[in-house]
């Protein structure tokens, strides 16, 4: 009696379960952003889009019937909770995915535990030792700061100016420029007279660009992100620097032209498409996902889209792409993402190979130039 | 002193058996850093609770053993085994020559010296890009391994770091309770009344200052071998301020109260994730209670607390 009893309940159990699993279990991605403490400028955008662009699928239906769930932890910048956090996502909530981190720092030190746990990592960072040299299962969205270096330098090249005084932060982000800007200066014929840093959290350039001035360079470097570049702009004006002034992409969202006020006019730096997507030419192949991108965060979060978010909504409609090509484990998704072609995302159209997990060429960056309080592409 | 023992070996058990109720998840994980964070308390507390003499600088110490243990195991392919007290001998002699001028400076002054210090340490991880690969860190450290053994995983892990973090444990106590113990202790209480009683206070401040930092040292290399990478983010000035908490939460002059110190602030934030934007504020609302309330430290105040609640219970018994 006893027995069949129990076999009752074992039946019904396996039957709860096994509909349960197949019919309606989602798929998990995780994710780590660093949403709050110094990168928030990062995470935060890169939550919001994340979590937007899953809504919206799991709105229309889902991927192939499953619904997609994110599980989103925030890493406060700190490596070592990025690497704590990995570890959870990957053994307690058991996704088949990471998107993020959001600063090179806390990729590379998550990066051990995706190689080995095999986990795919969609890294939302720019560093260009994220993907180089290749690792199995670490792919990234946000391009590479070779690329907007080599951006800047074709323009320097092609107006004919040979000398440059670099200004750079002293955190990932600036190191990983500075470190580009002199590897990639002689191939342009470019010379550096004068390189100098400045702390992230510094609020008076007047030394720095007072040295500059001095070394009669016809353009001026800076590579950072707010708040720096803004006072940096702002100090140049001051000290009545004309000597043009490039910034990185680190600087393009709208929150620079409100920091640097009037000094940021006529400044120029790389971006990603997104910042001047209204403008682009029908022909542009990245322009639907673009518009569809800025009005869908413009309609959640009253704020204009940013590249930053961008990243983020490129790695989950990456992993939704992989999840339509019908692979929902890990392995598979990697392999899938590996022969992603084309894809028009936000960074940029997206083709990844064997050889190359950052996936994106120079023309996912245009020169703009801040006008009247907005952006203009450079021809 | 049979007491003491029991105690020790009680805890010790205890650590032993943790990874059979835990093992597998993502707590594990957690469980070594706060075997890793309970040594660089330790080291603090020996200093602060003990002596008497406050550091903000604490976070510098534990970077700089992780980072020459990093260099050395990377850039010159040494083996992690020789390189980890080399780091320890070298961060142990510079807190030597440091502490002689700074630690006769008292108070205030001395928190503004370690502080400095601290940041000193902290820039040159950022500046010294050649050597340290700057802000963007130093990736590739190798795991330890012993006969056939690597610590790649993070039970094993955590055997590792709780062994040497027991023996740190043994080994304070023990000092804590030996004569150098009650020394430092009278130079906590008065300086110029230890000195008359024969302790040569001064140089028991600088070398207390230097097991301090050998011991965050050697927790810095072993951070360096768990994660295998790091970056100067981790060793800033907030991680000495966090130290600081974790010592004075957890009790300042009790070992096993640095323990419950790093234990609650490596843990809290995990416990307080599912209140998503609300747990910092959580956070800091229960540092703060908990200051106002249990000054002694947990050490101290939970034991208290259960005797008031027990006595009143018991008071409603007889009513």
């Amino acid at each position: 009696m006893k027995v069949k009893v129990l076999s009752y309940v074992a039946a019904i159990i396996t039957i709860l379960f096994s509909t349960s699993v197949f019919a309606a279990a989602p798929i998990k991605i995780g994710a780590l952003f660093a949403v709050t403490g110094p990168a928030a400028f990062l995470g935060e955008p890169e939550r919001n889009s994340a979590k937007m662009v899953i809504d919206e699928i799991n709105k229309a239906g889902g991927v192939k019937g499953r619904k997609l769930e994110l599980v989103a932890y925030d890493t406060t910048g700190d490596a070592t909770k990025a690497v704590q956090l990995a570890t959870k996502l990957i053994k307690d909530d058991k996704v088949v995915a990471i998107i993020g981190p959001s600063t090179t720092g806390e990729t590379m030190a998550v990066i051990p535990v995706a190689e080995k746990e095999q986990i795919p990592l969609i890294s939302c960072s720019a560093g260009s030792k994220i993907t180089d040299p290749v690792k199995k299962w670490v792919f990234k969205t946000a391009q590479n700061d070779a690329l907007a270096v080599g951006k800047i330098y074709e323009y320097l090249q092609k107006t004919k100016q040979t000398t440059v005084s670099i200004l750079t932060v002293s955190d990932g982000f600036g190191a990983s420029g500075r470190e580009q800007l002199k590897s990639q200066a002689a191939r342009y014929g470019i010379t550096i007279v004068s390189d100098d840093t400045y702390g992230p959290k510094d609020t008076d350039m007047t030394a720095q660009l007072t040295k500059i001035r001095g070394s009669h360079s016809q353009a001026i470097i800076c590579w950072g992100t707010n708040p720096g570049p803004a006072v940096v702009a702002k100090n140049a004006r001051q000290l009545g620097i004309k000597t043009p002034l490039f910034m990185s992409h680190g600087v393009s969202s709208k929150k620079f032209i409100e920091l640097a006020g009037e000094a940021a006019e006529g400044v120029r730096l790389p971006s990603g498409k997104v910042l001047v997507c209204d403008v682009l030419p029908n022909s542009e192949s990245q322009k639907k996902s673009l518009m569809l991108f800025v009005k869908d965060y413009q309609k959640h979060y009253k704020s204009e889209g940013d590249h930053f978010g961008g990243h983020a909504w490129d790695a989950v409609m990456l992993l939704k792409n992989a999840i339509e090509h019908g692979a929902d484990t890990p392995a598979a998704i990697r392999d899938q993402l590996e022969k992603t072609k084309n894809f028009c995302g936000i960074g940029g159209t997206f083709t990844y190979s064997p050889q190359d997990h950052a996936g994106l060429g120079k023309d996912a960056f245009v020169l703009v130039e801040i006008k009247n309080k907005d952006w203009v592409i450079v021809k | 002193m049979k007491r003491d023992l029991l105690l020790f070996t009680a805890f010790s058990l205890f650590i032993m058996v943790a990874p059979q109720i835990f093992a597998g998840g993502y707590l594990m994980n957690v469980l070594v850093f706060v075997g890793i964070n309970t040594m660089l308390a330790i080291a603090l507390n020996l200093l602060l609770g003990y002596a008497g003499q406050i550091s903000l600088g604490h976070a510098g110490f534990f970077g700089l053993g992780a980072y020459l243990s990093g260099i050395l195991t990377t850039t010159y392919s040494l083996n992690p085994w020789l390189a980890m007290p080399i780091a320890a001998c070298v961060v142990g002699s510079l807190a030597y020559l440091i502490g002689l001028p700074v630690l006769k400076l008292k108070g205030h002054y001395l928190a503004m010296a370690t502080l400095g210090l601290g940041i000193i340490i902290y820039i040159v991880f950022n500046e010294t890009v050649d050597l340290t690969g700057g802000p963007s860190g130093l990736s590739g450290i190798p795991n330890l391994h012993v006969a056939g053994i690597t610590f790649d995983s993070d039970v094993k892990n955590y055997y590792l770091i709780w062994g040497v973090t027991l023996a740190v444990m043994l080994f304070s106590l023990n000092l804590a309770g030996s004569r150098v113990g009650r020394a430092l202790r009278a130079v906590h209480d008065s300086e110029v009344a230890a000195q008359v009683l024969g302790v040569d206070a001064r140089g028991l401040k600088v070398q207390i200052f230097a097991l301090s930092a050998i011991i965050s040292s050697l927790a810095g290399s072993l951070y360096a071998h768990t994660m295998t990478f790091i970056s100067p983010a981790s060793f800033g000035f907030n991680f000495s301020i966090e130290l600081l908490t974790m010592v004075v939460i957890g009790g300042l002059g009790s070992i096993y109260g640095s323990f419950l110190g790093a234990a609650l602030l490596t843990l809290l934030p995990e416990i307080l994730r599912g209140a998503n934007d609300y747990d910092i504020i959580i956070y800091g609302a229960l540092l703060m209670v908990m200051v106002m309330f249990m000054p002694g430290g947990l050490v101290r105040g939970v034991p208290a607390l259960f005797r008031k609640v027990f006595s009143r219970k018991a008071e409603g018994g007889h009513a």
